[in-house]
Formats: C-alpha cells, sequence, structure tokens
C-alpha cells in the first residue's frame, strides 16, 4: 500500500499540532469566555481608561514614525552590505528582541536617567527624560524597533540586485533610487514590519513601567493600566484587555488583507 | 560614496537570513512571555507529635521582603525538616493570586483592608501580627531638599508613591488627605518596593514608603519622619490558609516574642 506509513504519522505530528495550537488560542478564549459583555461598555468608559488609550495612540504612533524614519535606512545599510560588521550589528539589534523588557527598562534607566550614561549631560539643561511621555516612546522604540528593521532588511536583501545596478548606471543616486525603486518594491515589507513593531509597541510593559513609571494621563499606558485595574476590579481589567485583543486583531487583519500573503 | 554597484550577498545567504528572522521572534515572543511563576504547593506536614516536616508557601507584601527573609532562616533553623518558601508583592497582586488559586500555606499582608477581597472560604485564621507607619525616603544627600510633607507639593520634587489600588498607596493619599498636601507625584509604582528603588537609584527625589522599608534599605536612603497625628498606622494580618502542623508553627513562630524582636528590628512595630 502506497500510504502504509500515512496515519500513524499523522498522529505523531497531528497531535504535538493540536497541543500547539491549543496552548495558543484557549487562553484568547478564555478572555472572551470570562469576560462579563453587558459590563464592557460601562468599563471602557472607567475615567482612568480613555486618557491611557490617547496614551497608547499617541506614543505608539510616534513610535511606528521613528520606526519608519530612523529604522528604513538602518534596514538598507543592513540589507546592501555584506561585510562582517554588518552581521555584527545584525546580532546587536536582536539583543532588545530576546531580552526581558524590564531589562530593557532597567538598561534605559541606566542611559537616560538622571545619573544615567547620556542623562547627566541632559540634567544641567532642566531634561529629565524617565517619568516622562518621552520614556514611554524610548521604550516602544527600544523594543519594537528591531522587529521593524528586520523585516524590511528581509525584504530589501529580496531584490533583484540588477535593479539597484541599473538605477546607478541611469545616474541615480541612493536617496532616489529608494525613493523612486527600493521603497516601493518593499512596501509591503514596510507594511508587515510597522505593523508587527506597533503592535510590540502597543504590547510594551516591563520597559515602560520601569523606565517611565505609570502615572495616569502621563505614562500609564493601557497594559499598565490592565495591571493596575486586575488589582483594583479584575473585570474591568478584562474589558480593557478585549478591546486590546480586538484592536491587535483589527489591525493584523487589516494589514495581512491588504499587504501581506 | 562611490557609485558603483554594491555586492549582494548570495542567495543562500538571503534565504538563512529570512528564515533566521521568524526564529528570532518567535525566541523573543517566548521569553517576553515568561513572567513571574508561583511557588509549588504546600505538601502536608508531619501531623506526628515530633518534628515538624514539610514545606510552607509563604506570600508575604513587598514590605515585609527583608524581614520575612530573616524570619524564615531562623524558623529554618529551629525546625530543619521544614522549608519554608516566600514569594513578594504588592498586597492586592497577593490576594488577587490567592483567590486565582495559587498555593499558598499563609498569607501576610499590609493593612486589614488588604485582606478584604480574599475569599472567606479559604481562611483558617486571621492574627495581626505586626503595624507598620508611613515614611518618606528621600536619596542620600537629599537632593530635593525634604524636609517635611508640604516640600511635596513643590513643583522641583519628584515625588514617587504607590499605586492606589496596593496598601501603602491608600495609606499615602489619606496622609496627604490629612495633610491638605497635593504631591507632585510622578510615578505610582505597583508595590512600595519598587517605589522605593526609584528613590534608591537617584531617580526621584521623594517617596511615600513604610518606615520599615527605610530601615531595610540600611543606609541607601535617607527617612524623613511623618508627625503622627498625619500619619497613617496600618496593622499586618497573618492569614492561615493550610491547616497544617508547620504551617500552624511559622505563625505561631510570627507571634511569639522572637519573631516579634525580628520584626522589630526591621522597623516594624508591635501589633
Amino acid at each position: 500500500m502506497r500510504y502504509a506509513g500515512r496515519w500513524p504519522s499523522r498522529i505523531v505530528l497531528g497531535v504535538p499540532a493540536a497541543l500547539a495550537l491549543l496552548l495558543l488560542v484557549v487562553p484568547l478564549v478564555a478572555l472572551l469566555v470570562q469576560a462579563d459583555w453587558s459590563r464592557i461598555p460601562s468599563d471602557l468608559a472607567t475615567p482612568t481608561v480613555l486618557p491611557a488609550l490617547r496614551l497608547s495612540l499617541t506614543t505608539t504612533s510616534v513610535t511606528a514614525v521613528l520606526c519608519l524614519l530612523l529604522g528604513t535606512p538602518l534596514a538598507w545599510f543592513l540589507a546592501r552590505s555584506d561585510h562582517h560588521v554588518t552581521s555584527w550589528v545584525r546580532a546587536l539589534l536582536t539583543v532588545p528582541l530576546v531580552l526581558p523588557p524590564v531589562v530593557g527598562g532597567v538598561a534605559l534607566l541606566l542611559t537616560w536617567g538622571r545619573n544615567g550614561l547620556l542623562g547627566q549631560y541632559l540634567t544641567p539643561f532642566g531634561i529629565q527624560i524617565p517619568f516622562t511621555t518621552v520614556a514611554v516612546v524610548l521604550a516602544e522604540t527600544f523594543v519594537a524597533m528591531p522587529y521593524y528593521v528586520l523585516a524590511v532588511e528581509g525584504a530589501m536583501r529580496g531584490l533583484d540586485p540588477r535593479l539597484e545596478s541599473v538605477a546607478r548606471t541611469l545616474g541615480a543616486s541612493d536617496l532616489r533610487y529608494l525613493r523612486t525603486v527600493g521603497i516601493p518594491l518593499v512596501l509591503p515589507g514596510m507594511a508587515g514590519g510597522l505593523a508587527l513593531a506597533w503592535a510590540r509597541a502597543l504590547g510594551e510593559f516591563g520597559a515602560t513601567i520601569t523606565f517611565a513609571g505609570n502615572f495616569p494621563g502621563r505614562t500609564q499606558t493601557l497594559p499598565l493600566l490592565v495591571y493596575v485595574e486586575l488589582e483594583r476590579d479584575p473585570q474591568v481589567a478584562i474589558s480593557i484587555s478585549i478591546m486590546l485583543l480586538a484592536v491587535s486583531v483589527l489591525v493584523l487583519g487589516v494589514l495581512r488583507g491588504r499587504w501581506l500573503r | 560614496m562611490s557609485a558603483g554597484p554594491r555586492p549582494y550577498p548570495h542567495a543562500s545567504r538571503i534565504r538563512h537570513s529570512a528564515r533566521a528572522a521568524p526564529v528570532a521572534l518567535l525566541v523573543a515572543a517566548l521569553l517576553s512571555a515568561c513572567g513571574g511563576s508561583t511557588s509549588p504547593s504546600s505538601s502536608p506536614a508531619g501531623t506526628g507529635a515530633g518534628a515538624l516536616s514539610g514545606t510552607v508557601t509563604v506570600l508575604a507584601a513587598a514590605s515585609l521582603t527583608e524581614s520575612f527573609d530573616q524570619l524564615k532562616v531562623d524558623f529554618e533553623t529551629a525546625h530543619p525538616g521544614v522549608t519554608v518558601e516566600t514569594s513578594y508583592g504588592s498586597s492586592a497582586t497577593l490576594v488577587q493570586q490567592v483567590d486565582n488559586g495559587a498555593p499558598a500555606s499563609v498569607v501576610a499582608l499590609a493593612g486589614t483592608s488588604a485582606a478584604e477581597p480574599l475569599d472567606k472560604n479559604l481562611i483558617v485564621d486571621t492574627r495581626t501580627f505586626a503595624t507598620n507607619i508611613l515614611e518618606i525616603a528621600v536619596p542620600p544627600g537629599n537632593p530635593g531638599k525634604v524636609t517635611s510633607l508640604d516640600d511635596l507639593a513643590k513643583p522641583t520634587v519628584k515625588v514617587v508613591v504607590c499605586a492606589d489600588s496596593v496598601p501603602c498607596g491608600k495609606a499615602a493619599q489619606t496622609t496627604f488627605r490629612k495633610a491638605s498636601v497635593v504631591p507632585n507625584v510622578v510615578s505610582k509604582e505597583v508595590d512600595v518596593k519598587a517605589t522605593l528603588a526609584k528613590v534608591k537609584l537617584g531617580e526621584a527625589d521623594a517617596a511615600v514608603v513604610y518606615h520599615s522599608d527605610v530601615v531595610a534599605a540600611r543606609g541607601a536612603v535617607t527617612g524623613v519622619g511623618i508627625p503622627s497625628r498625619l500619619n497613617t498606622t496600618l496593622s499586618y494580618p497573618v492569614i492561615t490558609l493550610a491547616d497544617d502542623a508547620a504551617s500552624r508553627a511559622f505563625v505561631a513562630y510570627l507571634l511569639s516574642a522572637q519573631g516579634r524582636n525580628t520584626l522589630q528590628a526591621f522597623g516594624f512595630g508591635p501589633p
């Protein structure tokens, strides 16, 4: 029989695959099942929610713009270079990805804090970063930018190198090549990277609470509010969580439909 | 910049890095998902008249960190068969954890009101074992020149307090109300040790914490007293959840003269 080995191997692979799916999906289902749906509108009208939502949307938008403006050129340099330094830079970039966010928060505090590596030079000018909205953006950018850069770099590496050669023989500068050929071609990759980075920024918790603190309207983003509300009124925390889940799914869904395969 | 075409890495490298990126993302996601773990369940202690044995899992308010670390060592020395496992967090978090099934033999909380959301069916016994008062903690050298509660209202003084949901935050709000002070709060931290840490790091000029935290910080911060008419006193309850000999012995030790001495050395008052 041709398919004699088919069913045993299907089971051997299928059972762990189903388990993996359950591990990922059941917690999301639990969130939806345990929620008191009739309370969601009033929960989301809790006075602390709107400032947190506004803050989350502003800071993640600024983070996305920073990724776009600073991350795209970095991705381009990484994509076109084969120098061994490049692979070191790329490895360095993945560190914030694998670093526990709270460690990132400590590192940021030691950088931008009052006595920090860079912060100590800002203090004389009256500039203090911790406990400000700027700190929230810095924390979000620290954790989110690597996602964007790696995604865009991957997309740029996928381009046909001859395109750049041709553009060059036609006399195009680096900037002109990127504007007219490079970026339009990697737009789907950029959108995907941006969505990933934005979602990561939206969910940022550890680095934010460590570095930016927790103050309503100034540094208390939605995930921080979920944490605090869980101690005060768990149902409010669940309602906010569902809103965050919906927003994340919506954004990823829209991007997937439009740009990602 | 040279105008010539730059070499691109060969195809195999491209495929390799394309495969490596999702792996890195996966690893990152896994790592960031790893949160704090709860301690394992308490095993039943020996019920005989002989030596005690087993594990006592103690969840304690963050302000009890240093004193309970000491009490754990002392108790284990006295009862070699018993292992005491401690976990610290804000009282609000601990109560939340117990209500959600966290295995705990004993819970020690900051303030009686923190115990209110605790599931009454789980409680075997409740006793008050210590008291604590608030104090202002400032970094060494006192950069904000804080000498009283009133100074916390100055716009130049960065004040860190506990979140309103945790006992030290509630107590601080009560004291601010009594003193009619609107402090320049820059952050509301999740527990008292996180609040203290911001002062230890020198990022905040003042924090409202417990007297015991200033004592436990051993010179890393300086305490500025709050007059008793404005201060808020918290009674610390210890709640027994597991009805076994080792857990009862631990609570008895906490209430004994010896336990009280240790707590006093860490800045706590008698119940």
